[in-house]
């Protein structure tokens, strides 16, 4: 049994009359690449906003390895452990490549003296795929090498959690498939990570376990062969219009 | 935290060639264009204090007038009881506390309410000064005698606006500096790197400030009469924005393009058409914004980008494997 790294408990958040999380609880083992996937609008992107304190829980509570983190500002939040990318790519766009990951090295978890995160920072730009490109101003950039260079960037941190929201979407086949393999690599340094995704293959090739939810609740988690072919799983994807 | 480039060492010489070129003044002439220099010199410090902190985080302060004013007052009520030096610290520092409080106030609020804010904040620190020392002293201002001459205050200023210089450079190459340029590239990336943006925001607000409190303080002694419509004037305010933005406030340096040009266009201006001066300043503020969004700092490196444009677009987009 491994140890539990992240654990959410009857989170719950509402926007005015819109339930967007409703009662979800999950953990997250140390090491696990859990997938959280489900229809449009059925809640995971809050989910995440939730874990990385952009928006606070209205109920329930997040612990970090035990701690309560829900309450906490996100540079708290970030400090104590967790990263995180954006759906729509989030760039420091007056820097190059190299000042945005060392963005993630100085201030976040790690807090890395300067050389440091320097040297921490082209590391991790070669890891992505992007050495030789560490002083291009990131807006000349094509849109992969900007979700690579954000991927450096939450890695930098050295996070115990990372939060990946819907990292794979908008690339095409050949990326889709570096970008897979990118996150393979993670997950075999046994690094934590929750992704959202809707690239059903990337699911089912990277996650052993995933958490589905459709309309806030949590509806199924478990292995994802069983979850993704459970039938209340299919029909959320399938019964709607919006699948 | 980083060694000198060569380049860094080159301005260094030359800003500090300019410095005692421009502190021999004095020697020179004592009427029209010492005044002039002061006035330069004074928004020089006022306009790079500001842009300290309205540079990085966007957020336009018009409270400006209330920190100057409190400086000024500092110096006005402790000249009987304190050394000058003691005030001009002290008027920094009751310029700061403001800071401080406006800033835990109003940094979470968005950009145009922080505008409106700040401006009734120093009209409401002019009336209540106003309202006191009518109500304590039942006169309208203080007195204030210094042996003090026109070049002194000169010499102060300089000194101070070498100060800010120093300490924006200091900033700007620190662990502090890289996280208000991460804040002023995107600040929801920078909460969620880690950084405190409120209490960085804060920080700077005060320092800002407690630089515009001491050239408030440092200015007292040229009015032997101090006066809360005169201290608190409104105009410095404005008159900071625009010469600041005029210049462009992406570069430390910035401002000071915008207040030399400005300040002797002011001063032509005022002699000349003494009772259209707002007009003109109005229309002054109009033309900036429109046709130089981004100051004239701005607008050199736009076209020196532009110029540079062809190699960018020859460089390829090339995908590479992860390794």
């Amino acid at each position: 049994m491994t140890a539990t790294v992240l654990s959410v408990a009857g989170a719950r958040k509402a926007f005015g009359g819109l339930v967007a999380v409703n009662d979800v609880s999950f953990d997250v083992h140390d090491g696990e690449l859990l997938g959280l996937i489900g229809p449009n609008g059925s809640g995971k992107t809050t989910m995440l906003n939730l874990i990385s304190g952009a928006l606070k829980p209205d109920a329930g509570s997040i612990a970090l390895a035990g701690e309560r983190i829900s309450g906490l500002a996100e540079h708290q939040i970030a400090r104590r452990g967790v990263a995180r990318t954006f759906q729509l790519v989030r760039m420091l766009p007056a820097m190059d490549a190299e000042r945005n990951v060392m963005a993630g090295a100085l201030f976040g978890h790690r807090r890395l003296k300067d050389s440091a995160a320097r040297d921490l920072a082209r590391e991790l730009l070669s890891f992505v795929g992007l050495s030789g490109r560490e002083h291009v101003p990131v807006a000349a950039l094509t849109y992969i090498d900007q979700k690579r260079v954000e991927l450096a960037r939450a890695l930098a941190s050295d996070p115990r959690v990372l939060l990946l929201d819907e990292w794979l979407a908008g690339l095409n086949p050949s990326e889709l498939d570096t970008g897979i393999r990118l996150i393979e690599t993670l997950n075999r340094q046994k690094r934590t990570i929750i992704m959202v995704e809707h690239v059903m293959d990337a699911i089912r090739s990277l996650c052993a376990r995933c958490v589905v939810m459709n309309t806030g609740r949590k509806i199924k988690e478990g292995k994802v062969d069983d979850v993704l072919a459970d039938p209340e799983v299919i029909e959320a994807y399938l019964g709607d219009d919006d699948a | 935290m980083k060694g000198l480039t060569s380049s860094e060492i080159g301005i260094a010489a030359l800003g500090a060639v300019a410095v005692a070129a421009a502190a021999t003044l004095p020697l020179f002439n004592q009427g029209y264009y010492l005044t002039l220099a002061l006035n330069i010199v004074l928004y020089a410090a006022l306009c790079t204090a500001w842009t300290l902190f309205s540079g990085p985080t966007h957020y336009v302060s018009l409270a400006t007038a209330a920190f100057f004013g409190l400086g000024t007052y500092a110096v006005g009520l402790g000249l009987d009881h304190l050394p000058f030096p003691v005030l001009v610290l002290a008027g920094g520092a009751v310029a700061a506390v403001l800071a401080g409080l406006v800033g835990a106030a109003t940094l979470r609020i968005s950009g145009v309410y922080f505008v409106i804010f700040t401006f009734g904040l120093a009209e409401l620190v002019r009336q209540v000064v106003s309202y006191a020392q009518i109500k304590i002293t039942s006169r309208m201002g203080i007195y204030v005698f210094t042996d003090f001459t026109e070049k002194h205050i000169y010499w102060m200023l300089l000194a101070l606006t070498v100060a800010v210089f120093v300490t924006g450079w200091l900033i700007n190459r620190s662990r502090f500096g890289f996280a208000m340029q991460i804040i002023g590239n995107d600040e929801t990336v920078a909460r969620h790197s880690g950084i405190n943006t409120a209490r960085l925001k804060i920080t700077l607000f005060m320092i800002s400030g407690a630089f515009i409190g001491m050239a408030g303080a440092i200015l007292a002694p040229r009015y032997s009469y101090v006066e809360p419509p005169a201290a608190f004037n409104p105009m410095i305010s404005f008159l900071v924005v625009i010469m600041a933005l005029l210049g462009g406030t992406r570069r430390l340096w910035g401002p000071l393009v915008g207040v030399i040009p400005f300040s002797i266009l002011m001063d032509f201006v005022s002699v000349r058409f003494p009772n259209d001066t707002f007009i003109v300043i109005g229309i002054a503020f109009l033309l900036i914004v429109y046709l130089l969004p981004d100051g004239v700092t701005g607008r050199l490196e736009q076209l020196r980008a532009r110029l540079r444009q062809p190699d960018a677009a020859a460089e390829p987009a090339a995908l590479k494997e992860p390794a």
